[in-house]
């Protein structure tokens, strides 16, 4: 598309718009850091004095720190397993002509139409009635089940962007199913497998409804913080943290979209 | 010669037919291998979706009697929730605050996309990015934050109190189902965005200049063109907030008071304090149960409309 | 197994991708040392049984041989075959020199050997001392040749090329033909070369099977499928050609006498066809075999009166549209350059005769197209 055709001039009123609706975005998220450095108890303008005494009050948390590392293994475990799962996934849809597949697709999709919270509830249920008791690893389930739809979805764009007739000549060059994929179909959609941890890391790393149901005495990190949000004198400690949280987000999703631009991009020819 | 070496290794024998109908069937059949590849991902899901929801199903005929659960099929449940004037008015009112919110959000989203898709010729991606970033933050921490915008010492109330606008703070700012609505549609608005700015990226632009071509002004093409093409995202767009957002305990329970409440709390208390899973259970279906049909009725509408239309 | 030469035989293999047959009963021995193409439009199921060689899809009815071993059951990797992409699938990851080496995993050769065969491999495609570059910069040309090392160093037995010259421009597309040629003498390897390109089947192949709609219509020498199509598609597929509804009259010394709608009585050269007397068949007339005048010639033979009704002046030679009374379509002409075209002056209406000699009318059963 040539740049400033005639139909498609800047529009200033758009721009505004655009630029409001930005804004409308970013104000509230970006009172979290403002309001961390306030001197004061209550969060309230105008602004006292700057002061850094919340993020020490909670590097000092010892419950922050154990919610941090629950929230960091479930987050490790699920992405791990999800992307194990969607590899499968992703591969078989993108590679087999299957018959068939899409109500089949559907379901393993299917949590991306459900609402969290019956999810949530129907595995407590189903946990309980079965004796099991709520730990981490319970929600670590919950947690692979809402990423796995995630995760199949990023891969498969990787699948689709590399041309199937690679993998063929791969095995057409001497290579069974399992060197085929260390040589060929890993490297290739590395960058992919990346993307879908990160991307399942940071889903299960922010959950909470589904945590809130399944997890047991060890809280992760939002269950953390929503227990500190009933107590006032606690939100300048909630504020710091996010404002931390807020931090490594960005870094991370910048590093993730910098990753997909690194991706061995084959030139396509079209099929006959 | 290679192929000479590669005949003797054990690969071959492996490879070759066992001589089994099953084997043959296995190999000549291209959805088989497929459906074998997919088998442990498909197991793992279909397994911890089905079975607690069967689990689900069965207790929602149950009776809660004490700390047990007894186990004989009675529809009372089903009646409660369906008699109780409580559970319709929050159902009202969830259908309300998820609909108002999904639509408001792909109203004030729509533009955005729009301009992004057609008036960003450089670094568009550093656009899409900064459009989606704040979705990437904890969902507890944005809703927080208009905790922290819209508190009754928050950030509103006291800016405008220390610029002297207002003497009192503004009550009604929080505890209401509009902060509810507002909150949400802050937080799910990278829903609304990203789909309708694919669907509107995929549009042909050629598409557009034909229309042009044939006597369509500015006006014209948005409706005749741009809008049409672009509806499939603004339906995903609608299910994606309306599903989750109707379900959604967080945000009332945070932002709402009293009459923000949704259905999501009752469910959230049934499994809690009020301890009455039977009865949980049997709400959480009926949630289901309408946001199926919601979302069915808002596709089967849209694809009348398309058809009539063709 | 059918002809006792043969070495890779294709026996009623049959394909169906759904409802779709994309490969119906097709025979086809392929001898050794061979360069046989397999020809045909888009969607005729060339590359699907060329798929089925190299192992990537399953026959569902039917077998294929190679040496004498039935190949069904044999995965992709153990074939002794290898194959050129049409996409060429070049590894992205890899170089030059790792995707060449690629397929030498499973032999284990030593770092110095493995050099060897690498380079070996590169100056057979002319490209020595490229082995380090990396594979995004290559040109389409330089993809191709990377792409023919890479499945000649496995040293196969049969060679499967699936459209490999369909991505290059036309200079270079010429010259790759040649090498591709004499490499394949030098080799001695039997090539299966998918295209439906039939200019470069002709020039490339010993033998040609042209497909359409899945079937193998024919398998002949370039020459036999150019004067002696068995089948309308086959000879329309193959160049021009002009057809003619005939009725058959006598048949005597493999010569058969004509009644031809607009064209009046001739003769034609039965080759073996099976042809009865008042039987309707289809006489076909190359543009070249027709001689082209603009005034009336002496002496007997096939003459027919026309006019011109469109004209092309292409230099070495010129084609014509010539409207003949009694038929639906012009008659195409090729004829060499003639006094009359090219000159500026109008063409169109202007009275020629066609004159053609017996032997060059080829009979055909009425395809049911």
């Amino acid at each position: 598309m040539s740049a400033g055709g005639y139909m498609h001039r800047p529009n200033r009123p758009l721009m505004v718009y655009a630029i409001g609706y930005l804004a409308f975005l970013y104000m509230p998220i970006l009172l979290l850091p403002l309001f961390s450095f306030n001197d004061a108890i209550y969060i309230a303008f105008p602004l006292k004095a700057f002061t850094t005494q919340w993020y020490q009050q909670m590097f000092a948390n010892d419950a922050m720190h154990a919610a941090l590392m629950n929230s960091v293994q479930v987050g490790v475990s699920a992405s791990v397993l999800a992307t194990i799962l969607g590899i499968f996934g992703a591969k078989a849809v993108t590679r087999f002509r299957i018959k068939g597949v899409k109500p089949v697709l559907g379901v393993v999709m299917l949590p991306l139409v459900i609402p969290p919270i019956i999810m949530g509830v129907a595995l407590l249920i189903l946990l309980s009635q079965m004796g099991i008791p709520l730990s981490l690893i319970t929600v670590t389930v919950g947690h692979v089940l809402i990423c796995v739809p995630f995760s199949i979805v990023t891969l498969m764009a990787s699948f689709e962007g590399f041309d199937k007739s690679m993998e063929e000549a791969a095995a057409d060059l001497g290579d069974n199913a399992w060197w085929i994929f260390w040589r060929v179909t890993f490297p290739m959609v590395f960058p992919g497998i990346l993307a879908s941890l990160l991307l399942c890391f940071t889903i299960s790393f922010d959950e909470f409804i589904m945590a809130f149901f399944l997890a047991g005495t060890d809280p992760t990190l939002p269950i953390f913080i929503y227990g500190q949000l009933r107590f006032p004198q606690k939100l300048p400690g909630v504020l710091a943290l996010g404002t931390c949280i807020v931090a490594v987000t960005f870094t991370v999703v910048f590093l993730a979209q910098w990753l997909r631009g690194r991706g061995p991009t084959a030139p396509k020819t079209e099929g006959n | 010669m290679v192929d000479a070496t590669s005949l003797s290794e054990p690969e071959l024998t492996e490879s070759r037919p066992r001589g089994g109908r099953l084997a043959t069937l296995f190999r000549r059949s291209e959805s088989l291998r497929g459906y074998a590849l997919l088998s442990p991902t498909l197991a793992v899901m279909a397994l911890a979706m089905c079975a607690p929801t069967a689990m689900m199903v069965a207790l929602s005929f149950w009776v809660q009697s004490g700390f047990d659960i007894t186990m004989t099929f009675t529809l009372d449940n089903y009646a409660k929730v369906f008699t109780n004037p409580i559970f319709e008015a929050l159902f009202l009112r969830t259908l309300m605050i998820s609909g108002t919110c999904a639509l408001a959000t792909v109203l004030i989203s729509y533009p955005m996309a729009y301009y992004v898709a057609f008036h960003v010729h450089r670094r568009k991606l550093a656009w899409v990015i900064m459009m989606t970033l704040p979705f990437w933050t904890s969902y507890l921490l944005r809703v927080f934050s208009w905790k922290v915008v819209l508190g009754y010492n928050g950030a509103i109330n006291s800016g405008l109190m220390s610029l002297g606008l207002i003497s009192e703070p503004l009550e009604f700012l929080l505890y209401s189902p509009e902060a509810v609505i507002i909150t949400l549609a802050h937080a799910w608005a990278a829903f609304a965005i990203l789909p309708i700015y694919v669907s509107l990226e995929k549009i042909d632009r050629s598409l557009l200049e034909a229309a042009a071509d044939l006597g369509d002004g500015a006006v014209a093409r948005f409706l005749r063109i741009t809008l049409p093409l672009s509806m499939p995202g603004v339906i995903a767009a609608l299910l994606l907030i309306f599903i989750p957002t109707f379900g959604d305990f967080v945000t009332p329970a945070l932002v709402g008071g009293p009459d923000g409440m949704m259905l999501a709390n009752i469910v959230q208390k049934m499994f809690g304090k009020l301890n009455d899973w039977p009865l949980g259970s049997a709400l959480a279906i009926s949630m289901m149960i309408i946001v199926s049909i919601m979302c069915g009725g808002l596709i089967w509408v849209t694809r009348q409309i398309k058809e009539r239309a063709i | 197994m059918s002809s006792d030469d043969s070495f890779l035989n294709i026996e009623q293999v049959t394909k169906r991708f759904g409802a779709v047959v994309a490969v119906d009963r097709v025979n086809i021995a392929i001898r050794t040392g061979e360069f046989f193409s397999l020809l045909g439009p888009s969607g005729c199921g060339k590359t699907t049984l060329l798929r089925m060689l190299a192992g990537f899809e399953t026959p569902d009815e039917g077998e294929v041989y190679i040496d004498g071993v039935p190949m069904s059951g044999v995965s992709p990797h153990v074939r002794p075959t290898n194959m050129v992409f049409q996409s060429y699938a070049i590894f992205p990851h890899l170089n030059v020199e790792r995707n060449v080496a690629y397929g030498l995993r499973k032999e284990k050769l030593s770092k110095q050997e493995e050099a060897k065969r690498v380079d070996e491999a590169l100056e057979m495609v002319k490209l020595g001392g490229y082995g380090k570059r990396k594979s995004n910069e290559l040109s389409g040309g330089q993809r191709q040749r990377i792409a023919l090392a890479r499945a000649l160093i496995r040293r196969p037995k049969v060679l499967l090329l699936d459209e490999p010259l369909g991505a290059l421009d036309k200079k270079l597309r010429t010259d790759m033909q040649i090498e591709l040629r004499q490499l394949q003498q030098s080799l001695g390897i039997t090539f299966v070369f998918v295209t439906h390109d039939q200019e470069e089947a002709m020039t490339l192949s010993d033998r040609i099977a042209v497909m359409a709609q899945g079937k193998a219509l024919q398998v002949a020498s370039p020459k036999d499928i150019y004067n002696r199509p068995t089948s309308m598609t086959v000879a329309d597929f193959i160049g021009q050609m002009n057809f003619i509804e005939a009725s058959v009259g006598q048949v005597a010394d493999g010569v058969a006498a004509l009644e031809a709608k607009g064209l009046g009585r001739m003769k034609a050269h039965i080759n073996g066809t099976a042809v009865t007397t008042g039987a309707h068949m289809i006489a076909a007339l190359r543009p070249e075999k027709l001689s082209l005048t603009d005034s009336e010639p002496n002496g007997g033979g096939n003459v027919v009166k026309g006019r011109i009704e469109a004209a092309a002046y292409l230099g070495d030679r010129s084609h014509f549209h010539v409207r003949v009374d009694g038929l639906d379509q012009p008659l195409a002409v090729a004829a060499p350059d003639l006094p009359f075209v090219g000159d500026g002056a109008k063409q169109e209406g202007r009275p020629v005769w066609l004159t053609w000699a017996d032997d060059s009318v080829i009979l055909l059963d009425k395809d049911t197209r």
